[in-house]
């Protein structure tokens, strides 16, 4: 166990450890004020949805930070894992009463399934790269996103119903269905938690951070940072990228089922195009391969529209308007480097001891 | 070390914010029953959320002005998204909602419907015409209630329509694959349809990334032959399909249902384009009786525009919920479980005159029933086709 946290907790890796300690401080913090002050209904409806964007930012900075190809199609996996996760709960609900046990099979299943769809996909997809990667992994976000569009499912005593584009599922008494094309699943049971999104954050974390400081996240990112370099020392590299990508699936299949188990209703159309490009957009401002960046980063973009209602009518207007200029600040190299400065002088001020201070 | 104290602090900061406010000391008497909607405020489908919103509002002023029961209303943005629909509803939640409006769309109703159920709020959609609205396939929502027909109502009465007027013989459909509203009415368009005997040669869909260019169906219906083209979707993808009808030379007849309503007060459309096209709505502005005209000229003063369907289910929406609150006696510190429970009964048993119909009644579902009536677009005006 000691050795454990040691492996977890160490000095060499200390933006790792800041991770865990921010997330699991904002849980705490979160369930005590959830049970003292009491929080806003609204923040209390944004908790579950924050954590399965954070989840899917940091699947997709493994991704795109870490192992270097532009993925637009990060959508896609969330929606075939919450699709999946939305069947296999509504399948288990007469015969499972546990709530909670019932969710974590769904993820487990829904990421699973994401997980083979990303291996199928990487086959193709990983022999091309940059941009054309990037067109790639789009057309597949709409490929998964038609097909769901055009499944119908239902169940009923006598067993599963599947028909496809048109619907001609008829169930006997007593049957639902589970999906029904493009109006997806309607009467879902909402089983996902807070806590739930918690440990899938700090899941995710343990996941990303193990393998990024592993040997194989130092391939992974010497093909990043030179392909001819590293297939020179015998590197395989789509192999390397492959696994990257699979793990990315999983992990944003994962959250995705609990997205979908957060809501009574979720339509495919929810996963689009536009969804893909959030998940970007809080992976960019968060930093290419910073983890604590990005959950900052999700969490204020997620929660900032949410903030501004009071605007009315302008709210997305000058939610655009806050996007570009936290862009362009974070952005600024000037800028930045005074920032620094006067992080030195306050630290010199204050720490007479001067240059001990780490990080 | 230091980067993280200096974190956790600004975390915390912001986490202060979150903290609900909790009225230490005695609340201030209410005075006003609190009304609450969401709708799409911004977005492809805002006319609507903004029609919705002039005309509660304004039955909601003219309410007010009675001095009788005194009425607040709240409308939230939900850009006619379900799970945005969900944020939107805690938003009303916080701020203590009585009665509800619901949703102005269906796909948003659809998702927090059961919400409405489980927290038992009573709430009316003005416009929401999906049945998942008002009830699943496993259970009827208790408290909720539409004020617009619904959409198998919508797809029977256009067939039946089409048919009994021989608007057409041979139909093409164009309808969005990925919208609630459009396929609700088109399987039982179709499913109608072929009961009476009404030929169905071409059916087209597009979804959301597809919505601008329709030369393929429009071709693909051309080319069956069709002499009318019933379009069961938003007005939005209605107005391109016009322009490029018209670019390509096609001209059958345009058959919409409810959706189509707001094409003639659409921004940057030419309104010449929508000369002959056939509409089911509940609401012709150009009636004269008095409610309509009443409700016609009061919109026009206050938003310079005349009223569309929307705008009229919302005024209606909000004097049912009046006449409700009235005849149940509702007072202003009551919660919303009991006020839920006085207005389900009323709502089962009580008969509404409105703008969009007389001797509407509501079943215990929820439904409304009310007859559709169709009509034409002449001279940029809806003129009741009969």
């Amino acid at each position: 166990m000691k050795k454990m946290c040691e492996k977890i907790f160490d000095k060499k890796h200390i933006s790792r450890t800041i991770s865990y300690l921010v997330v699991i401080a904002g849980f705490i913090i979160i369930q005590l004020m959830m049970n003292t002050v009491g929080i806003k209904s609204l923040f209390r409806s944004l908790l579950v949805p924050t954590c399965c964007y954070i989840v899917a930012a940091l699947s997709l900075n493994l991704v795109v930070g870490v192992s270097g190809e532009l993925s637009l199609g990060h959508s896609g996996f969330m929606s075939v894992g919450a699709f999946v996760g939305i069947i296999i709960s509504g399948l288990l609900e007469p015969y499972l009463a546990i709530n909670w046990l019932r969710l974590l099979i769904a993820m487990f299943v829904g990421g699973l399934v994401a997980g083979i769809v990303g291996l199928f996909i990487s086959v193709p997809v990983l022999k091309l790269q940059g941009d054309y990667l990037a067109i790639v992994t789009l057309a597949f976000c709409q490929i998964i996103k038609s097909l769901l569009n055009n499944i119908y499912l239902g169940v009923a005593n006598n067993g599963l119903h599947f028909s496809f584009i048109q619907n001609k599922v008829v169930l006997s008494n007593g049957g639902r269905m589970l999906l029904s094309g493009p109006m997806g699943a309607t009467a879902t049971t909402r089983i996902a938690t807070f806590t739930a999104g918690f440990l899938l954050i700090l899941f995710s974390l343990l996941i990303i951070y193990n393998l990024t400081y592993s040997r194989f996240g130092r391939t992974i990112m010497a093909a990043r940072d030179n392909r001819i370099a590293a297939e020179s020392v015998g590197i395989h590299i789509r192999n390397t990228k492959m696994l990257a990508f699979v793990i990315s699936a999983i992990l944003a299949g994962m959250s995705g089922a609990l997205f979908g188990l957060n809501y009574s209703t979720l339509q495919p159309a929810k996963f689009d195009f536009n969804l893909s490009i959030l998940i970007l957009v809080y992976v960019v401002l968060g930093g290419l391969g910073n983890m604590t960046g990005t959950i900052f980063a999700t969490i204020i973009l997620y929660v900032l529209p949410e903030l501004l209602r009071g605007l009315q009518d302008y709210r997305i207007l000058i939610y655009s308007i806050i996007l570009i200029l936290i862009m362009l600040v974070t952005n600024n190299q000037n800028l930045k480097e005074k920032v620094e400065t006067l992080i030195m002088k306050i630290k010199t001020r204050f720490l007479k001891k001067g240059s001990a201070a780490n990080d | 070390m230091k980067k993280f104290i200096t974190l956790l602090l600004v975390s915390l900061l912001a986490l202060s914010t979150l903290a609900g406010c909790n009225n230490g000391g005695k609340k201030d008497e209410p005075k006003t029953i609190k009304i609450g909607a969401s709708g799409p405020l911004t977005g492809g489908a805002a006319i609507y959320g903004q029609a919705v919103k002039n005309g509660a509002m304004l039955a909601i002023a003219e309410i007010n002005a009675k001095n009788g029961l005194q009425l607040d209303f709240k409308m939230e943005d939900d850009e006619a998204d379900s799970t945005k629909a969900d944020t939107a509803y805690d938003v009303l939640l916080d701020w203590g909602m009585q009665v509800s409006l619901f949703t102005v769309t269906s796909g948003a109703g659809t998702g927090v419907a059961p919400r409405y159920d489980e927290d038992h709020i009573f709430a009316l959609t003005p416009s929401g015409s999906a049945t998942t609205l008002v009830y699943s396939d496993t259970k009827v929502y208790e408290t909720t209630f539409q004020m617009c027909f619904s959409d198998p109502n919508q797809g029977v009465g256009a067939a039946d329509y089409i048919k009994d007027h021989n608007l057409g013989t041979k139909v093409a459909i164009i309808y969005k694959s990925d919208c609630v509203y459009s396929t609700g009415i088109m399987q039982k368009f179709v499913a109608r349809a072929d009961e009476i005997g009404l030929e169905i040669v071409f059916q087209g869909a597009f979804d959301d990334s597809s919505a601008t260019d329709f030369t393929t169906q429009l071709q693909g219906a051309k080319a069956a032959g069709a002499d009318l083209l019933f379009l069961p979707i938003y007005y939005e993808p209605a107005s391109s399909i016009l322009k490029q009808a018209s670019d390509m030379g096609y001209a059958p007849i345009f058959f919409g249902v409810d959706g189509m309503d707001g094409i003639l007060t659409m921004k940057g459309f030419d309104t010449s384009l929508a000369e002959g096209v056939y509409l089911l709505t509940p609401f012709a502005a150009d009636a004269t009786d008095d409610l309509t005209v009443h409700f016609v000229t009061e919109y026009q003063k206050a938003y310079g525009e005349i009223p569309n369907q929307f705008a009229a289910d919302a005024y209606d929406a909000v004097y049912a919920l009046y006449k409700a609150l009235v005849a149940g006696n509702v007072t202003y510190d009551m919660n919303a479980k009991t006020i839920a429970d006085i207005m389900i009964a009323q709502f089962t048993t009580m008969t509404f005159d409105g703008v969009t119909g007389t001797n509407v009644t509501w079943s215990a579902n929820g439904e409304v029933s009310k007859a559709p009536k169709a009509v034409v677009i002449t001279n940029g005006v809806y003129v009741n086709a009969e």
